[in-house]
């Protein structure tokens, strides 16, 4: 793991194997680092749940659990926004090219959700091709930073 | 926490009670076993009950989908039983709350099943 820390901002960045053991290492850090910036419970498990699905793509879709490929999972934190990146060393995604998952003819397909269901719970979803790879940046923000409900919470 | 699974048989329907995690791995398989291990067994009207199901990511929407399928294609019904709220938000998200026959009560879930 390796920790850097800016002008209010913390970085924390996993290298992880092409296992379902680094999917459940990813979602229980992301889990730990939305509580601490400030995310309500149900936001917590949404963003717990993009990175659960991004890096589930990373491994088994971009990897394809390659033993020698490995996962990048990079978490920074500014006051009141998350921003989460994961990173494969596949052959590449092309974002553009995957079927909607809403569409009468695919709704009833096994798979294909997982992106969708990334851009639903996150406010912002990049995709970068990488030399090998593909890199996924996801954002959120905190709605109501130091607001009337964040206050009750922290009470 | 793993997935359960356990099975017991009201009026000629059987329920199967579902808790702990539905993801990619073990909790998807275990679904997709009990599923067709009652499919075997020749049971065509089949209640997933996911009242203790805490969480359920896209792997296992897609495995209760291909239940749904393979259940409907050999002639059967499955339908769902309690759903939490996250649960019933993810269904309602991918827009699979209306292809799913849900309900809220075991006694009118079970009276459902065509007879």
């Amino acid at each position: 793991m390796e920790k850097r820390h800016a002008m209010n901002a913390t970085r924390v960045s996993y290298t992880l194997e092409s296992t379902l053991a680094s999917v459940n290492k990813a979602e229980q850090a992301v889990t730990e680092i939305a509580a601490k910036s400030g995310f309500d419970e149900d936001e917590c498990g949404r963003i717990a749940m993009a990175v659960r699905e991004a890096t589930v793509n990373a491994v088994l879709h971009g990897n394809r659990y390659d033993p020698n490929k490995r996962v990048t999972v990079s978490f920074e934190t500014i006051p009141d926004t998350l921003t989460i990146t994961v990173r494969d060393e596949g052959d590449g995604l092309d974002a553009r090219l995957i079927p909607d998952p809403l569409a009468p003819e695919n709704l009833l397909k096994q798979s294909g959700r997982g992106i969708f269901l990334i851009r639903a719970f996150m406010d912002e979803v990049r995709f970068r091709t990488m030399s090998p790879g593909t890199e996924i940046t996801m954002i959120k923000s905190v709605r109501d930073p130091g607001g009337e409900g964040n206050k009750e919470a922290n009470q | 926490m793993t997935m359960k699974a356990s099975s017991r048989q009201v009026d000629g329907i059987i329920i199967v009670d579902l808790s702990g995690r539905i993801t990619l791995g073990e909790g998807s398989v275990v679904l997709r076993d009990t599923v067709k291990d009652l499919s075997t067994q020749g049971h065509k009207k089949i209640l997933l009950n996911l009242g203790d199901v805490t969480y359920i990511d896209s792997s296992g929407i897609g495995e209760l989908v291909s239940a749904f399928t393979s259940v409907r294609n050999a002639g059967g019904e499955l339908k769902l039983l309690n759903l939490t709220k996250k649960v019933h938000d993810l269904l309602q998200i991918t827009k699979l709350y209306t292809v799913f026959d849900i309900s809220d009560d075991e006694t009118s879930a079970i009276a459902s099943f065509s007879r």
